[in-house]
């Protein structure tokens, strides 16, 4: 009896050992997304069942080709990301992902590939006309979408210093319908989705100064160093030839 | 030990730090109570009001002289069939919406308005379960009453109504739990719930398993509260059934 337990237990400390360094296999590097974040990650063709395509998928896979590893993508919920990367799941998260104090508690970050803006939607005749207005007049209720970095950057700045309220919802375009309707007076958004909020949206501008500029970066478990150092290697190489610009610009054509 | 101390770190950071705790569940349990009690309230009295019209209509109309007041029951009883049958066939998360973003699209306070959404959603219920409740008082009741010399609305006040009470105590009760845990999608309308709270966590530490749980035991909390108090309410109103 006492073997058979024994065994039992060899057996599932080998399952469980070898899945854990599954992560690590030979020459395969595994990176973390949710392909749901246009133009940085998103499905070419139906969804799920297409190629992931977009500016970080190109970026991880130049990056692949310079470690000699091949790339695997794994598309899982933004939130779950930094815990597949601590766990091991995936080498690497890359999902337009912003560095912040509270991230960087749970894991590494590389060097910034790409900048985030985000910007503040309002009413073309509405009370807010620019961010001193906001900051200075105090007391609008902004909208913005749950846990994005335009929720927690307005949190922190003006309701946490009692000169605004924040409506959460829970889609971006939730909070630009409340804006249209003047549940709320601004919303707080990425650049890139505000653009396309504005053009069928009647009655909005975009603010021309941006509220936030942030650095988009690729994170890696802390305890893995050795990875950090290769990914930072390659990409900075990439950036410096030039060749990230290159996606960018293929993705994102400048105006 | 540095398991505990893990623990703990995890603790910290969903509840302590920055008080998170304070600000997001504790102030989100208290839109949940508020919108679930003002609904209940709401619900009741609509819920009620929808149910004698329903029996009012059901049980005289065959007996009444054709004349203005059966034209004007009939057209009561044809509104309240018609908004039960709407209320029950769209789901609540649908309703909220439309109340938050067609109906009052104006409108700023999403507290009002979910409480109109949910006081509106269980009136119909409310109604339907009233109604079980005053059918199934026995006829007798009502023909003595009204052989006593009380009319109509005596009869239903005095005799049918406090029996009927007490037969729906417990499904009435259920559908306050039902409508308390409901409210966990007003999170939809960008009123910060309970559940709303949990999630705003959620996505500021990255850690699901501590504000869900605890959003969880809170829930169940309240409902055990509830039920307690209606089981108090029960016994206290069954001491006359036996003598």
């Amino acid at each position: 009896m006492k073997k058979l337990v024994n065994i039992l237990l060899i057996c599932l400390s080998i399952i469980t050992f070898s899945s854990c360094s599954g992560a690590k296999n030979d020459n395969k590097l595994i990176m973390a997304t949710n392909a749901a974040f246009p133009p940085y990650e998103f499905y070419e063709g139906e969804e799920g069942v297409g190629k992931i395509v977009g500016i970080d998928a190109e970026i991880a896979a130049l990056i692949a080709q310079k470690l000699g590893l091949t790339l695997e993508i794994m598309d899982i919920e933004f939130d779950s990301i930094i815990a597949a990367v601590q766990t091991g799941k995936a080498d690497m998260g890359m999902a337009g992902m912003t560095v912040t104090e509270e991230r960087l508690n749970s894991v590494s970050f590389s060097t910034s590939y790409a900048t985030g803006v985000q910007v503040v939607i309002v009413q073309e005749n509405g009370p807010i006309q620019s961010l001193d207005d906001l900051f200075d007049k105090g007391g609008f209720s902004i909208g913005v979408q749950t846990s994005t970095t335009g929720d927690l950057y307005s949190t922190w700045d003006l309701e946490d210093e009692g000169l605004a309220k924040i409506e959460r919802y829970n889609k971006g375009a939730d909070a630009v319908l409340a804006l249209t309707t003047g549940k709320v007076d601004c919303v707080v958004i990425d650049n890139e989705p505000a653009k396309s909020f504005v053009a069928v949206n009647t009655g909005l501008k975009i603010l021309d100064t941006e509220y936030v500029v942030e650095n988009y970066a690729i994170c890696i478990a802390k305890n893995n160093n050795a990875l950090l150092q290769k990914v930072d290697k390659a990409l900075n190489e990439l950036i410096a030839d030039g060749s990230v610009q290159k996606i960018i610009d293929k993705y994102i054509p400048a105006q | 030990m540095s398991g505990f101390a893990a623990l703990y770190d995890t603790f910290y950071n969903c509840f302590i730090q920055g008080d998170r705790f304070k600000l997001f569940m504790l102030s989100g349990l208290k839109v949940t109570i508020q919108v679930t009690l003002c609904a209940a309230i709401i619900g009741i009295c609509l819920g009620a009001l929808m149910a004698l019209v329903r029996v009012t209509h059901d049980k005289t109309i065959s007996i009444m002289r054709p004349g203005f007041a059966s034209v004007i029951l009939k057209a009561f009883n044809w509104f309240a069939k018609m908004c039960i049958t709407v209320i029950r066939g769209i789901p609540v998360v649908v309703q909220l919406m439309i109340w938050f973003f067609v109906i009052f699209p104006f409108s700023r306070n999403g507290i009002a308005v979910s409480v109109l959404a949910f006081g509106i959603n269980s009136a119909a219920y409310v109604a339907e379960i009233v109604r079980a409740g005053i059918m199934s008082v026995d006829s007798g009741q009502m023909e003595a009453g009204r052989s006593l010399g009380l009319n109509y609305i005596q009869t239903m006040a005095y005799i049918i109504l406090p029996q009927a009470f007490k037969n729906v105590l417990p499904t009435i009760c259920n559908e306050f739990i039902v409508l308390l845990k409901e409210t966990a999608v007003v999170g939809y309308i960008a009123v910060s719930d309970l559940t709303k709270g949990a999630y705003i966590i959620v996505g500021r530490t990255f850690e699901a398993f501590m504000p869900l749980i605890a959003a969880a035991l809170i829930y169940l909390l309240l409902v055990m509260i509830l039920s307690w108090l209606f089981g108090k309410l029960e016994r206290r109103l069954r001491a006359s059934d036996t003598r």
